[in-house]
């Protein structure tokens, strides 16, 4: 199932669940976004209707966590433009912890 | 009564209970894989018709910091929507980590302390709901040439003065003890005596690499301290400090616990030095004095004696509040030991935890 055409979707790990009602996605539509709605948009977005989901990808200054990785598509957006990487309808944001820790 | 017993480990919250602090039942892990450095229990709702308060602070490596409480002794656990403790925007700092949750005494009801890396204090009147930055230490002059100590810039000690409100103390590594007279709004350097370890300069105004320290109410300006190199003594609640390490088999370590109700007797866990973080002899000995640190005599019955290679961290060492007092520890190895008299003998009451960061304990109303 995919994002309806004017919308961008976020897919939320199982351990986040918790924050969003036990979904596995959460569906935004791109007109909330602004006029050119990026990965920043979205997270602000979320900080409105899911603080407690967007502060566990991002810190207070807004700074995504360092053990946090965000993929559009194939593509870590670290890689890409990071926060100001442009979203376009359809498209899918998933939220992946890093491999770390012991 | 019962004696409850918080254990914060690398990987999660246990919550021990005893009702003759010999035999135990353990529940948890809370948080489960969240590293757990702060742990508090504020009896002072319950003094006032409401429940005892449990707070504890929860790092996620993947999903940050918070702050968490339960007012059923650890049945459910709330946390502030958006976060109890957050940098304002205008610092461009972000929690790290919190390391130390402190409630204020008794006359200051809802007030809680909160020690946090990068080294601030945060201040909250509801009860560790929520927290502000206290701005008075964020300003000091001194905080931008503060260095931090191999477990980061951690705000790892906060001690309210028993009796004056107005008067507290901070310990962080690595800058030393801070002070303040007028209730945190103006701070100074409070490191008179203590020696700044492998420095240039052995008695700069800053930069002592303090481990922990701690006090009692029954005489509130005697503290008690473990430097990275050195166990002190205040008389005058941190004006000034003098050495009283001599005669421990060594001074290097990281916790120090006042007795509760008892002047002039605390416990410290001597580790070789250094370069050898293990116990003197590889024996698990706490050492305690009860002359305020003219000697020290060793602890050992029922602690592991022949090749315990066994270190505790700065807060894995506290007491009860009951007499005789219960003393507590737990290991990097993850066991717990407690003591039900005061230190004279000890018993095993948990193994193979995750390594222990932080013990809190007290009797439950």
């Amino acid at each position: 199932m995919t994002p309806a055409d004017a919308a961008v979707r976020l897919r939320v790990p199982a351990s986040l669940r918790i924050y969003t009602g036990g979904s596995s996605a959460v569906d935004v539509d791109l007109t909330d976004l602004g006029d050119e709605p990026t990965v920043r948009g979205l997270l602000d977005h979320l900080a409105v209707i899911h603080p407690d989901l967007e502060r566990r990808i991002r810190d207070e200054q807004r700074r995504l966590r360092r053990h946090v990785n965000l993929f559009l598509g194939n593509d870590n957006v670290r890689d890409l433009s990071e926060q100001d990487t442009p979203l376009t309808e359809g498209v899918e944001v998933a939220v992946l912890p890093a491999v770390s820790g012991g | 009564m019962t004696t409850l017993l918080m254990i914060g480990t690398r990987k999660g919250l246990f919550l021990a209970r005893s009702d003759d602090r010999l035999s135990w039942s353990l529940d948890g892990p809370h948080f489960g894989m969240n590293a757990v450095y702060a742990a508090a229990i504020d009896p002072r709702p319950a003094a006032s018709g409401g429940s005892t308060r449990l707070l504890a602070g929860a790092d996620s490596e993947h999903w940050g910091p918070s702050v968490f409480r339960s007012d059923d002794f650890g049945a459910s656990w709330q946390e502030t929507e958006g976060g109890a403790i957050r940098f304002p925007v205008d610092t461009g700092e972000a929690l790290v980590r919190t390391w130390q949750l402190r409630p204020a005494g008794a006359d200051q009801p809802g007030l809680v302390w909160a020690g946090v890396e990068p080294g601030a204090l945060f201040r909250s009147e509801d009860g560790g709901e929520t927290f502000s930055l206290v701005e008075g230490l964020w300003n000091h002059r001194h905080r931008e040439r503060w260095m931090p100590g191999g477990g980061g810039l951690c705000l790892h000690t906060v001690m309210p003065h028993a009796t004056d409100p107005d008067r507290m103390l901070v310990g962080v590594s690595a800058a030393g003890v801070y002070r303040t007279d007028d209730g945190g709004k103006s701070w100074e350097a409070s490191n008179t005596g203590i020696d700044a370890w492998r420095a240039p300069d052995q008695h700069p105004e800053f930069g002592q690499c303090v481990h922990k320290f701690d006090g009692q109410r029954d005489r509130p300006d005697q503290l008690f301290l473990q430097n990275h190199g050195g166990v002190y003594r205040s008389d005058d609640f941190g004006a000034t400090w003098s050495a009283i390490g001599e005669s421990l088999p060594a001074d290097f370590g990281f916790p120090v616990a006042a007795h509760p109700h008892r002047p002039g007797t605390a416990y410290v866990y001597p580790l070789v030095k250094d370069e050898h973080r293990m116990p003197p002899e590889d024996r698990c000995r706490i050492y305690r004095t009860t002359d305020a640190g003219e000697s020290w005599e060793p602890l050992a019955e029922g602690l592991p004696q022949q090749r315990a290679y066994v270190s505790v961290l700065r807060d894995a060492l506290c007491t009860d509040d009951a007499d005789p007092a219960g003393v507590y520890f737990g290991t990097r190895s993850g066991e717990v030991f407690a003591s039900a008299d005061e230190g004279a003998s000890w018993a095993s009451i948990v193994r193979h935890l995750p390594d222990v960061l932080v013990v809190r304990a007290a009797e439950l109303p």
